[in-house]
């Protein structure tokens, strides 16, 4: 197993390289431009001299080795020393990858966000498996009773209508019509006594019930074909008939083997929590990374989307090693080597 | 929820309130000349050293809440991304003139308006000495003098990523003369001298905060510097998020704080979703002040401001929406040569063509689809007093028979009867590629003009391409509005000051013909080529009586309009949302800062 | 003795004439998938909405680009069932047409997606050496940030694509091939699972034995099998392609703006929500609608291609 692990991880690596090579070409390639939204009064030769400051006009791979330095040694350095407090050789030269339009760095915007994606994306996505896996689990163990039908009803239309339409029914039921939510999201609001708790509660309310619907129909789903593929396995006629309890053969032998595929399923979707929401964070305004993506890309602010492209991808790659690790160590079936 | 908790904690004072209200008569100077060289300082409001005694303790308002869809990412106005960022910095940097909603420049940080009457302009027209007010201070404590002004002139002209530097064009020298005087050379004579260091795009910098920030190297590295700036207006900076929020507190030395301004101690720009969302917030939803950028369809804005929060109100300057009409052959044979002086049109430099064309449009159903009250139709390219031409109006009437009578009479006839007119020279159907930028108003007008033009029997191809490639300037793309390659192309431009000296003649001259000539860098899109204007424009570089230079922008302006370069379409004004118990905000600014008054502003009860 | 065997023949017979009793495989997974209401109730509401879509626009009168002022934002009538728009469409008309396009670029997205995830999965699954690259490409594919790549590659590509094609063909092909090119590889996953099993299997082993060729078992043998997985993972495919265009038209960067397809029409729509809130249901309505009727097709084929199950019946 660890051999595994190890021959992943380096795996990885070229794969990391590979794919920020091509999220580089093909941002430098698209024809946007961080000069586009300057009041046209800025004439062509301001914008000229603009583009040749910020670095554009630089060949393409001493821009690609450039930003992979700044990622790869620079930043992390930076972490370390703000998180540590020490200093590691000359910190203030170290050039730090910058944005374009903001001219402050990438990865302080980024650390900016976190909080209210955390916030409205993380419990959506943990609210989302906790209503998930108990109803998928009684709909696939009383499959076509009255259960299973409401709930494949209505996880199917939690999965099928797409996020932005129901974001919106909500904004205007719930804040325009009745009045009991803001319609925005207020990123100043600092929790720190009950009423701005319950503050926060109600400017989170609606993103998070839209997305943690979306996210709890996709999870029953499989949560309820997982189940129904075990119950329907040998073995489980064999515990019955060995005369094992109803809830033994349950708890002891399906959950566990159906859950081994959910829980993988559950690590996959963890990278979503960041960049899975792009249209509803836009919709009820809760500026998270999602947001500062399609900014970046609308506003041509190449080094912000490349960082940030290149985080997800990180995160994709490091939940897949983990999913697929768990799945290794909780199924004694599966043999890596 | 927290303008409710306000409005019960001064109930009481709100009577008192009413009773004595801050100038508000001054604040909205409606002086309609709009003199130029000779401004006069006493349509001075906010002045706020002058303004008489507010009647109220400063900070006492709470806060104020504005939206902007589009967020500020930058503070400093010189580094700015846009008109969001330069917002964003207005609240808290000053320049030393601003310009009021009717285009009047009134003082800021100078203590008058310069003029030749009263020595402040040498008579040669080519020197111009700012005086500042007396006993100003910057937000940490450390006073305010020329020498601040001097380095802001340094700071941009030595950051070629300066945004502003066309601010300081044709300037030799900017020199502090003592504490409280400031002199700038120009090199030549200039009838108009007020472009450097008014307006919010070029406010004045503290010295000592950014002297370790000049240049393209460290520009951008002075994050701490761009985004909490010193300044020595009404706020500060408290925390700034990018592209999201920035919270603004009062700034403890301000000048007007003896008088009782600002009234709101605190501020907040949120930034995020679209125009309608935030104009929902404001106005329907009542959970903002303000909402910049209202841009909204008309029957949507009405029924909002059925709710009774707010209202949407709009401030008109030269913005004004049109279609260039390209003089050149954009055909893709030429290669190279696509859309270049020496190639005319087939048939678009025809007078009877562009004339069919302009006839043909309903402009009041334009702005009736798109804009309603913040939308004029016009016929010139400078629709505002006093500079309008009187001349043009006739364009204002659909008239669909008299384009296609203009049409047949010129030759342009259907001859295979499929509805599209030919060229009688070369025997081609009359076919119009029609560019814009992605907007969704833009996309319904034109879908309309489409319509329109289908009537008189040409056949049109819509396109639109993404805001920051069309209007980014790259000369390598094919698709900006530059490059023009196309037969027509929607969009709005203005000027950046009241004074239209520098835009009319870069929208004409034959020197700004956008060619390889001048590495695609100039402003006359249409490749309008006409001596006649190029004379006119020579002669309003040198002419300083108002009157005259009145005389020569109208027919400037006529020349363009009935020669066929340009087809204007709606007089856009700026506009922005409103909460109703907001007071001392006037008219909304479009020549300057929308907040520019925002110390006088107050909540009523 | 003959009577013996004239009583076979005349079983045999008996048998032959009722002849109800032959059972084929896709007659059983038939019969399994009418017992699923759901999936029943989803098929005949795709039909009905595929045949509106394609038919529709044939038989019903109005233009859907007809613009005209005088007759904007009008509620639903007799003569415009469904209202107009903001200058004067008839709202109906946009939502067939809208379905039209919506639907194609769901179906074709679809096909793409499966064809070259079913084609990866059988590669990589019976050829050892093919399975390594195969499997890192997916992976690579897999790590791409699919969104924030569509939009990029949209802006990019999308007036290339339109000089050569054509402004609504061009976009087509565009939004077809980035979505069926971002899909495959949950496909080619689930299919190389499979041939991975089937490989060794002992039918597959007694052809190789008997020395049929490689590429003739694939088609022959492992194709045919591996089917039930592929159809589930149409079935989703389709459902993601839909609402991923729906989605990029929300965002604006779909077809052109005179191209109405149910995304650009709630788009178009959403300002307008409290002042003609049926104008956002409609679009809505059959986004939604056709994508769980996808999904129920694609669950109860699940359910009727499980051998355990219809054994069961």
């Amino acid at each position: 197993m660890s051999r595994y692990i190890i021959r992943r991880t380096l795996i990885a690596i070229p794969t990391l390289i590979a794919i920020s090579f091509v999220i580089f070409i093909i941002l430098d390639l698209a024809p946007n431009d961080p000069t586009g939204s300057l009041p046209l009064t800025v004439p062509g030769d301001v914008r000229e001299a603009i583009r040749e400051a910020l670095g554009l006009n630089d060949p393409f791979f001493f821009r690609w080795l450039k930003w992979m330095r700044q990622m790869f040694i620079n930043e992390p350095l930076n972490f370390i020393e703000s998180v540590f407090n020490i200093s590691i050789g000359a910190g203030e030269d170290r050039v730090r990858i910058v944005s374009w339009s903001s001219r402050s760095p990438v990865v302080d915007t980024i650390i900016q966000r976190i909080p209210q994606t955390l916030w409205v994306l993380g419990t959506a996505f943990i609210l989302g498996v906790i209503i998930a896996v108990p109803v998928g689990v009684i709909s696939a163990y009383k499959q076509y009773s009255a259960f299973d039908n409401i709930g494949t009803f209505v996880t199917m239309v939690g999965y099928s209508v797409p996020t932005f339409f129901t974001g919106l029914l909500a904004i205007i039921i719930f804040s325009v019509w009745l009045g009991w939510f803001p319609s925005f999201y207020d990123t100043t609001l600092e929790v720190n006594s009950w009423e701005t708790f319950v503050q926060q509660v109600k400017q989170m309310i609606m993103p998070v019930a839209v997305l943690a619907l979306f996210n709890a129909a996709a999870l029953s789903r499989f949560t309820r074909s997982s189940m129904l593929d075990n119950l329907n396995e040998d073995y489980v006629r064999t515990a019955r008939s060995k005369g094992i309890s109803e809830n033994r053969v349950l708890t002891r032998h399906v959950l566990r083997n159906s859950l081994i595929p959910v829980v993988t399923l559950i690590a996959l979707q963890i990278p979503g929590i960041f960049a899975g929401a792009i249209i509803t964070e836009q919709i009820f305004r809760v500026n998270g990374l999602g947001q500062l993506l399609i900014i970046s890309i609308q506003g041509g602010d190449v080094p912000m989307v490349q960082t940030l492209t290149f985080i997800f991808a990180v995160l994709i790659v490091f939940f897949n090693l983990i999913a697929d690790v768990t799945y290794g160590l909780l199924d004694p079936r599966i043999r890596y080597d | 929820m927290k303008t409710t908790k306000w409005l019960a904690l001064f109930g009481a004072l709100a009577l008192v309130l009413a009773a004595c209200s801050p100038s508000d008569d001054d604040a909205t100077a409606t002086t309609a000349d709009g003199s130029t060289t000779e401004t006069t300082a006493d349509a001075g409001t906010p002045d706020t050293t002058e303004a008489p005694d507010s009647g109220m303790s400063a900070g006492e308002g709470g806060l104020v809440t504005i939206f902007q869809w589009q967020a500020p990412s930058i503070v400093n106005p010189f580094l700015s991304g846009g008109t969001k960022d330069l917002l964003a910095s207005s609240l808290v940097l000053e320049p030393l003139a601003e310009y009021d909603p009717s285009g009047q420049l009134v003082p800021a940080l100078a203590a008058e308006i310069p003029t030749v009457a009263n020595g402040g302009v040498s008579e040669d027209l080519t020197q111009l000495t700012w005086t500042l007010k007396d006993g100003v201070v910057w937000s940490d404590g450390s006073p305010f003098t020329a020498d601040d002004v001097v380095f802001t002139y340094e700071y941009c002209t030595q950051t070629t990523s300066c945004t502003q530097s066309s601010f300081f064009d044709g300037i030799t020298s900017v020199v502090a003369d003592d504490a409280t005087h400031v002199t700038i050379t120009f090199d030549a004579p200039t009838p108009f001298p007020y472009n450097a260091f008014t307006t919010y795009q070029s406010s004045i910098l503290h010295k000592t905060q950014f002297e370790g920030c000049v240049g393209d190297e460290l520009a951008p590295t002075c994050t701490e510097e761009n985004t909490n700036p010193h300044g020595t207006g009404p706020f500060v900076v408290d925390e700034f998020l990018v592209n999201d929020t920035v919270t603004y507190v009062m700034n403890p030395n301000y000048r007007g704080i003896a008088d009782g301004y600002p009234f709101f101690g605190s501020a907040l720009i949120k930034g995020g979703g679209d125009a309608t969302d935030t104009l929902r917030s404001v106005l329907e939803l009542d959970e903002g002040d303000y909402s910049w950028n209202a841009q909204v369809t008309p029957e949507v804005v009405a029924q909002m401001e059925a709710a009774g929060f707010g209202t949407v109100q709009a401030g008109f300057a030269s913005l004004v929406e049109r279609i260039m009409v390209n003089q050149t052959d954009p055909n893709p044979d030429l290669g190279d040569q696509r859309s270049e002086p020496g190639n005319p049109h087939p048939f678009l430099t025809d007078p009877a063509v562009w004339q069919a064309l302009s006839m043909a449009i309903d402009r009041q159903a334009l702005v009736d689809v798109g804009y309603g009250p913040s939308g004029r139709p016009t016929c010139n390219i400078w629709p505002g007093a006093p500079y309008a031409s009187p001349n043009n109006d006739a364009c204002l009437t659909q008239d669909i028979a008299g384009a296609n009578a203009l049409l047949e009479e010129a030759g342009y006839v259907d001859s295979d009867g499929d509805g599209i007119r030919e060229d009688p020279d070369t025997g081609d159907p009359l076919f119009l590629l029609y560019q814009t930028s992605t907007n969704t108003t833009r996309q319904l007008n034109q879908d309309l003009i489409k319509a329109n033009w289908a009537e008189i029997g040409i056949d049109v191809e819509l396109r639109n391409i993404d805001s920051g490639v069309f209007f980014g300037g790259d000369q390598a793309s094919p698709d900006t509005y530059q490059a023009f390659y196309a037969d027509v192309e929607m969009y709005a431009n203005e000027s950046g000051s009241p004074d239209p000296q520098n835009y009319m003649s870069g929208l004409g001259t034959t020197g700004q013909i956008v060619s390889p000539a001048n590495n695609f860098g100039g402003s006359n899109i249409a490749r309008f080529d006409s001596a006649e204007f190029d004379a006119l424009a020579a002669e309003l570089a040198t002419t300083g009586d108002l009157d005259k230079r009145i005389e020569l922008v109208i027919a400037m302006n006529d020349l363009i309009v009935q020669n066929g370069a340009m087809i204007p379409l709606i007089y856009r004004g700026s506009a922005s949302g409103l909460g109703v118990d907001i007071a001392g905000v006037g008219d909304i600014n479009g020549w300057d800062s929308e907040f520019w008054n925002i110390e006088i502003w107050t909540r009523t009860g | 003795m003959a009577t013996a065997q004239k009583t076979v023949e005349q079983e045999h017979g008996e048998l032959d004439a009722v002849g109800a009793r032959h059972r084929t495989l896709w007659s059983d997974v038939w019969r399994q998938f009418r017992r699923h209401k759901g999936a029943v109730v989803g098929l005949v509401l795709l039909i009905v909405i595929l045949l509106g879509s394609y038919l529709g626009p044939f038989v019903y009168p109005h233009d859907p680009f007809a613009i005209d002022i005088s007759v904007a934002n009008l509620g639903p009538s007799l003569e415009h069932p469904m209202g107009t728009d903001n200058i004067g469409r008839d709202v109906m008309a946009r939502v067939l047409v809208g379905g039209r396009i919506s639907l194609s670029v769901g179906i074709t997205a679809m096909l793409i997606g499966v064809s070259v995830g079913t084609a990866v999965g059988i590669l990589a699954g019976f050829f050892g050496r093919l399975d390594g690259i195969l499997m890192r490409g997916t992976d690579m594919f897999l790590a791409l940030p699919i969104l924030p790549l569509l939009l990029v590659i949209i802006m990019l590509f999308r007036d290339s694509l339109r000089e050569i094609f054509g402004p609504e063909l061009g976009i087509f092909l565009l939004v077809v091939f980035i979505i069926g090119l971002t899909s495959w590889m949950q496909t080619a996953r689930v299919v190389r699972g499979d041939v991975l099993a089937l490989k060794e299997q002992e039918f597959v082993l007694a052809a190789r034995s008997v020395g049929t060729r490689k590429s003739k078992i694939m088609m022959r043998h492992i194709f045919p099998n591996v089917l039930s997985p592929v159809m589930v993972a149409a079935a989703l495919g389709m459902a993601i392609a839909i609402i991923t265009e729906s989605a990029l038209s929300f965002l604006g960067l779909g077809f052109p703006s005179d191209f109405p397809t149910w995304g650009r029409l709630l788009f178009d729509a959403k300002d307008f929500i409290q002042l003609a809130p049926m104008r956002v249901v409609w679009p809505g309505l059959l986004i939604s609608l056709t994508v769980i009727s996808v999904n129920f097709i694609g669950d109860g084929l699940r359910d009727a291609l499980d051998p355990k199950l219809r054994s069961k019946g």
